[in-house]
């Protein structure tokens, strides 16, 4: 029997429809339930006190500052050079076998799991340059995997900026360096501070690169030599040792909303950008 | 131009080339580290020994990673199984079926929920999923399905949004032909529109599964860990990254080389992986 086109066509709009909300829905369950049982343990006294018998009891102000540490150390790093190679790919360069090797060389590192990372900075920073676990071994193996976003949202940006603009800074007499920082840069701003929001989102959220490379000592860390924990790698301890539920959700509350609140800002600068555009 | 300035551009530009060579640096110093660390085992013990030997137990002299590569691949698979149709009849849903409005809000809400960190999965998995399998499926409910359901969902993100791009960027004239000839709406999305699209889906899922076999944290809380071939989807497994994690902080001599093994195992999968997304995404460019 052969089956009537247009039952098809109903049954399989009701199933998509279904299967589109059932998947929205597993995700909005996903931060409802973070925030119902977490809300309950958050208060000042939690952000701004010392945890207590491994996080068991108290706050998580430690965590909170390691991860600020760690976050924009990286940024400072990562941000020069990363949006330094995009200006390099797209201003100073034609399409060329080396700008095709550097793309693969973005592009590789852009696909490698953080683990890897983690692996990566544990034999180089951590015990080949003798850096032991500490925030600079993080920053520095960090700075490493967030460079192609920075790169790649640079250069999208950079590419956004009408030609036009720039044969007018020309004919102007500006050098190509002087059309690039008074021209180029502020136009693409908004974009290239959205890919480091984004950025820093994932640094927030990162476990496996950050606990092989910063360790992770309670103590609230006073140099960048100092071990330190981040907000994530605390939970995932909380959780993984199952040393306080209560104390797990209240700091899964903390992770979920700052990155939600971090990505939420660079959206808006995007959307702002496009609406600019478009 | 005032000699002055063009050295001034010259600096410029050698400084820059130095930053965008800095990448091709660091990939390679992160493969010579994880290859200077961990070759030597492949050779003091056999590539054999290690890629197809069943038995871990580095103290004593036996790396066999045999399970965590099939472990690795079943999850990355299961993960796949799940998150695959509901990844794309999700993005089928937002570029052919919903509205404007709805569409505005659903696909930045989904890359939002793209940046929840994947131990926040791990933790919801261990504490929902975990005892659902273990009350209706029996086993200790640490297992390949409950490890393949987080991943699953963990991926769901990254198939939607680039599988979404590429349905989205299917020309508006290949649906109006395919109405012209009286298709209905699912015809033409059956026949015309995923087809058209099918580089970048296919993309979107490769993606997907590099995202899957390169979790770590969430596997571990998940997984059960156990150092053999799950034969049920309820037997608990390890994965080449868990076992990385598991033993990276303690590990010494000869075992700390053999988590430098698993290492370059996963490198090349992963490097593999990324190197047919790439040439999906081309191909549709």
């Amino acid at each position: 029997m052969r089956i009537n086109p247009r039952f098809t066509n109903r049954f399989m709009e009701i199933l998509l429809n279904t299967q589109a909300f059932f998947t929205v829905g597993i995700l909005v369950i996903i931060v409802a339930i973070i925030l119902v049982k977490g809300i309950g343990n958050i208060n000042l006294e939690f952000i701004f006190s010392f945890p207590e018998d491994m996080g068991r009891h108290g706050g998580i102000y430690p965590t909170i500052i390691g991860t600020i540490m760690l976050a924009i150390l990286s940024i400072i790093f990562a941000t020069p050079l990363g949006v330094g190679t995009a200006i390099f790919l797209t201003e100073y360069t034609k399409e060329s076998i080396f700008t095709k090797i550097i793309r693969f060389g973005v592009e590789s590192l852009a696909g490698i799991p953080s683990i890897l990372y983690g692996l990566f900075g544990f034999i180089f920073f951590v015990i080949k340059l003798k850096m032991g676990w500490s925030i600079l071994s993080g920053v520095l193996t960090i700075t490493i995997m967030i460079l192609p976003t920075i790169i790649r949202t640079s250069e999208e940006a950079i590419k956004a900026v009408p030609k036009n603009v720039r044969f007018v800074s020309y004919s102007l007499g500006a050098t190509k360096w002087e059309t690039v920082t008074k021209v180029v840069l502020p136009s693409a701003a908004p974009g290239i501070l959205t890919g480091i929001m984004l950025s820093v989102g994932r640094v927030v959220g990162e476990t496996a690169a950050v606990i092989f490379t910063m360790g992770s000592s309670l103590r609230l860390p006073t140099s960048i030599m100092d071990s330190g924990r981040t907000m994530a790698v605390h939970f995932y301890i909380l959780a993984r040792e199952g040393i306080s539920m209560e104390k797990a959700y209240a700091t899964a509350l903390i992770l979920v909303l700052s990155i939600l609140l971090i990505n939420i800002i660079a959206y808006y600068i995007m959307s702002r950008v496009i609406s600019k555009y478009s | 131009m005032t000699k002055d300035t063009s050295i001034k551009e010259q600096i410029v530009k050698t400084v820059l080339t130095i930053f965008a060579l800095s990448s091709l640096l660091f990939l390679f110093l992160i493969f010579i580290f994880i290859l200077i660390e961990g070759s030597p085992l492949f050779i003091k013990v056999g590539l054999k020994n290690i890629i197809l030997g069943f038995k871990w137990a580095p103290t004593k002299g036996s790396f066999g990673i045999f399970p965590m590569i099939i472990s690795s691949f079943l999850v990355t698979f299961g993960a796949l199984v799940i998150g695959a149709p509901l990844g794309l009849s999700c993005a089928i849903y937002l570029s052919e079926y919903s509205g404007k409005r709805l569409k505005m809000i659903l696909k930045p809400a989904l890359e939002l929920l793209a940046g929840i960190p994947s131990v926040v999965y791990g933790f919801l998995g261990v504490i929902y999923i975990v005892p659902i399998i273990r009350n209706y499926l029996g086993g200790s409910g640490f297992s390949l399905l409950s490890t393949s359901i987080v991943l699953g969902i963990m991926i769901l993100p990254t198939i939607i949004s680039i599988s979404f791009d590429s349905l989205v960027s299917v020309p508006r004239s290949y649906r109006e032909g395919s109405y012209a000839m009286g298709a209905t709406k699912w015809q033409t999305i059956y026949k015309i529109v995923v087809p058209s699209a099918r580089s970048g889906i296919l993309a979107s899922f490769i993606l997907g599964m590099g995202r899957a076999i390169g979790e770590t944290m969430a596997v571990i809380m998940i997984a059960g860990n156990a150092l053999k071939i799950p034969m049920n989807i309820t037997d608990p497994l390890r994965t080449l990254t868990g076992n990385i994690a598991l033993e990276l902080a303690y590990a010494t001599g000869d075992h700390r080389l053999g988590l430098f093994s698993t290492g370059i195992v996963l490198l090349v999968i992963i490097m593999a992986l990324n190197y047919m997304a790439n040439f999906g995404i081309k191909r549709r460019s």
